[in-house]
């Protein structure tokens, strides 16, 4: 961890980030700059802003030193999602969460590419609800359903807390997001709950996978948990290291093109 | 304008879809001089350039995308859990993941290589010998093979020369050797090499379950242990342990699989030619509707085309190979109400059972040390090696735990009960990811009259045909044998050491398509002595239409506790001697009523 701040300040310090960003004012955690919205023309956010330099508000070690830029989505969904992916995986004395080490980048290039567009999945209609047994049966994209989820989950917090989620509290926003989990929230777009694991799963594979994607920068959760990365071979070691810790420097792909 | 298909020149053999068993038939047939065209609906793939590293070992590609599978939005299937339901398509990949390409799911298998026991390829006799007729639900359609182990011996013994497959007899010739599956049939030669070296968990499972009186021994493992040159004289590289493969291409040629073995074998042959990106649409009849003139198929560019060919082998699957039959109308389709007709019946599929295991603090299982079939299993509740009567089921199922991947998007397992997302999960996953592991139970499935495949009346896929239809839930004897796993794996879990033991308790769930299991699907073209209960006969050839032959686990009257790759490519070599020693000399039917 590079981050010299104590785990708490370091919290208070993103919580009141947050809410400058809901305030409408230029910062969020990455503080040096917002996104491009490429479909609204929006000009632009200033970079450079009042959180000061590259490494404020982070702890991840980052070998990409330039601000996140994001080509699909538009700055409130950003702003939405740059809340709901901290608080799905935070930050904390483990390491950094999942918006350091640049999950919503990799979020917004799946979005606005062939996973986002549902180039696996079978959309033609005839479509009908279905069992929770015959799985996943909307007609939207990845992208139609996240998008849709972001602007009703923004609806439900202006009416329940005069607000959009981006600028709740912490707590709030961890019960809004339980919530649709367990489908205590009716949505009248998307089925929350499915809505959620989308999210959930995008955050995860976001923090997890090869940096290579612009997620899991500085290799980040491959250290938090200890797993060194693609370039290992263990045939000589799987019987030497039963039992025994074995730790590497992790290697991504981009280290061994 | 309109226009019919193209008719190409005619050629002697079609093989539709270029995997395992396409792949072995291709090979063994190109010797032959005739003139054979493999159609593969995927693209052509290569160890190199498309395996290499470091990008073959790309978790979001791979494993999270599933670059090597079945591309849902051209080809896909319905689903519904009973006949009373309104079947809807799978959307979205999930229960299993059929490979596309060339080697098709043998590509991206973990290499789980059985040889089905004597009992297996006899289940209805060997069960009905030892426990009567009654013991069977009304509702099964339980079925011998028509063919015996002893039969099939030579060709599991050449498909494992083949994939260089390493494990330790239990049972050669007769003798039973402890530390291999004594409980195995008897084996004529010893595996070609020797065991994978095995984890800290898979010691710990071999000591436990020997306490508990139980018969360990390593997997089966299509992973080489060494360096090996196979009889057709392929060069296997020795298994890294890289944990990047189930899922994944290997790029050291360690996995067995048909791309650097079989295919490019034939492809020494002139006369063997594939044509990839070629979807078959359907194969063609006479006007007697007994006799295949070949297939018609869509090119990459999307021209329809007609094939026309002496000699049709289906291998495409077991939803493609019921799925053509049936749009071609090859064989009666079956007919749940009245249990009559005979393509899309006794489909079936793999129970599972198991528990979650964490172990002491300071335990380093390092996960991601290993291999596709690197494991250690238990057989003592398997086939009939075990009084299953005795436990109110039919079947039975394995028990193991191996060192597959360490890659956190697929494995950061947390405890039960864990929080699934906040800072308590990333407190859960830091500390389970080096402590916690599990027992993994796969069990037998029988075959059900309410358990088949057919056409759908409402959904067609990108092609206009109308889509295949699964019906299919667990049953009573099904939920029973998974609960029976989960128990004994529970057993060995705590005789392991485990500090905590977790499994799912509770009511009973339905199948659902949605989480991935197992890419064991079986049944639907069963083979069998009996025109009444199976579409076809003892050697793979269609009772109704002589010139096609349907090769795969399609062919299996239901499915054992063990992965069916084994008995595909055994039934595959089978198939070629068939055709090369008899078929070919003589076409026509090989089999009477």
């Amino acid at each position: 961890m590079a981050e010299n701040d104590s785990p708490d300040s370091h919290g208070l310090a993103r919580r009141s980030l947050l809410r400058v960003v809901a305030a409408g004012a230029v910062a969020g955690p990455w503080a040096l700059g917002k996104a491009h919205d490429m479909r609204s023309m929006e000009a632009p956010a200033a970079t450079g802003s009042a959180a000061g330099g590259p490494a404020a508000g982070t702890s991840a070690e980052t070998t990409h030193p330039a601000p996140p830029v994001y080509t699909f989505l538009n700055s409130q969904e950003v702003a939405f999602l740059e809340a709901a992916i901290d608080t799905l995986i935070p930050p904390d004395e483990s390491g950094p969460g999942a918006l350091e080490v640049g999950a919503l980048v990799f979020i917004d290039r799946q979005l606005g590419g062939e996973f986002g567009r549902g180039d696996r999945l079978y959309l033609q209609g005839p479509f009908a609800e279905g069992t929770p047994e015959q799985g996943y049966q909307l007609s939207m994209t990845p992208a139609e359903l996240v998008q849709a989820g972001i602007a009703d989950v923004n609806a439900y917090t202006r009416d329940k807390y005069q607000n959009r989620f981006e600028a709740l509290s912490p707590d709030d926003r961890a019960s809004v997001l339980a919530a649709l989990e367990q489908r205590r929230i009716e949505l009248p777009t998307v089925p929350a709950e499915v809505w959620f694991e989308v999210l959930l799963e995008l955050t995860q594979q976001g923090f997890f996978s090869d940096p290579i994607y612009g997620g899991n920068r500085g290799k980040a959760s491959w250290k938090m948990l200890g797993f060194p990365g693609i370039g290992g071979m263990y045939a000589d070691k799987i019987a030497e290291y039963r039992n025994r810790p074995y730790s590497a420097d992790p290697v991504s792909i981009e280290d061994l093109l | 304008m309109s226009r019919g298909p193209s008719t190409l020149k005619p050629v002697d053999i079609v093989i539709v879809g270029l995997g395992w068993a396409g792949g072995i038939v291709a090979k063994e047939l190109a010797a032959t001089q005739l003139k054979i065209v493999a159609f593969e609906r995927g693209v052509p793939r290569d160890t190199a350039p498309d395996f290499l590293t470091p990008r073959v070992h790309d978790e979001l590609r791979y494993n999270a995308r599933h670059e090597l599978v079945q591309n849902l939005r051209k080809e896909t299937l319905t689903f519904r859990n009973d006949p009373t339901q309104q079947a809807l398509p799978m959307r979205r990949l999930g229960s299993f993941l059929p490979g596309d390409g060339v080697g098709g799911a043998g590509t991206h298998w973990s290499g789980l290589q059985w040889r089905w026991t004597e009992w297996e390829h006899r289940m209805y006799s060997g069960t009905v010998a030892r426990y009567g007729r009654k013991i069977i639900p009304q509702d099964m359609n339980l079925q011998d093979w028509p063919i015996d182990y002893h039969e099939l011996e030579p060709y599991y013994d050449r498909f494992e020369k083949l994939c260089g497959t390493s494990g330790k007899a239990g049972n050669l010739k007769g003798r039973r050797i402890d530390g291999g599956n004594i409980f195995e049939a008897p084996r004529r030669n010893e595996y070609p090499n020797p065991p994978l070296t095995p984890s800290h968990n898979m010691l710990l499972f071999e000591k436990a379950s020997r306490d508990l009186g139980y018969h360990p021994f390593p997997t089966p493992a299509a992973n080489a242990s060494r360096a090996y040159i196979n009889p057709d004289g392929v060069a296997y590289g020795p298994c890294h342990y890289c944990g990047f493969c189930t899922g994944y291409g290997c790029e050291v040629n360690a996995k067995a699989s048909p791309h650097f073995t079989v295919i490019p074998l034939a492809h020494r042959n002139p006369n063997f030619e594939v044509r990839t990106r070629s979807t078959v649409l359907r194969v063609n009849l006479d006007s007697t509707r007994k006799r295949a003139t070949g297939v018609t198929y869509v090119d990459a560019r999307g021209r329809e085309l007609v094939q026309p060919a002496d000699l049709v082998i289906l291998s495409a699957y077991v939803f493609g190979n019921v799925h053509l039959m049936l749009h071609s109308g090859i064989g009666q389709p079956y007919d749940f109400q009245n249990n009559t007709g005979v393509v899309g019946r006794n489909y079936a599929y793999q129970s599972a059972g198991g528990c979650g295991a964490l172990f002491p603090q300071g335990t380093y299982l390092n996960p991601f040390m290993g291999s596709g079939a690197h494991s250690t299993w238990i057989d003592d509740f398997n086939s009939d090696h075990h009084d299953f009567a005795a436990s109110g089921y039919i079947g039975g199922g394995g028990l193991s735990t191996g060192s597959n991947s360490g890659a956190p998007i697929g494995h950061h397992p947390t405890p039960q009960g864990s929080p699934r997302w906040g800072a308590g999960w990333k407190k859960a996953i830091i500390d389970s990811y080096q402590r916690m592991s599990g027992i993994a139970g796969q069990g037998s499935v029988m075959a059900y009259r309410q358990c088949y495949l057919d056409l759908d009346p409402t959904y067609h896929d990108s092609f206009g045909r109308p889509m295949l239809r699964m019906t299919f839930d667990w049953q009573e004897n099904e939920h029973r044998l998974m609960e029976s796993l989960t128990a004994t794996a529970q057993t060995i879990a705590q005789a392991m050491g485990a500090q905590e033991v977790f499994a799912r308790r509770g009511r009973r769930l339905r199948y659902s398509i949605a989480p991935y299991q197992t890419t064991h699907n079986t049944g639907g073209a069963v083979f069998g002595d009996d025109p009444g209960t199976s579409a076809l006969n003892e050697h793979l050839q269609s009772w109704d239409v002589s010139n096609v032959f349907v090769l795969g686990a399609s062919a299996f009257p239901q499915n054992a506790g063990r992965n069916p790759t084994g008995p595909v490519g055994a039934l595959s070599y089978r198939l070629a001697d068939t055709l090369k020693n008899t078929y070919l000399k003589h076409p026509g039917a090989l089999a009477h009523v």
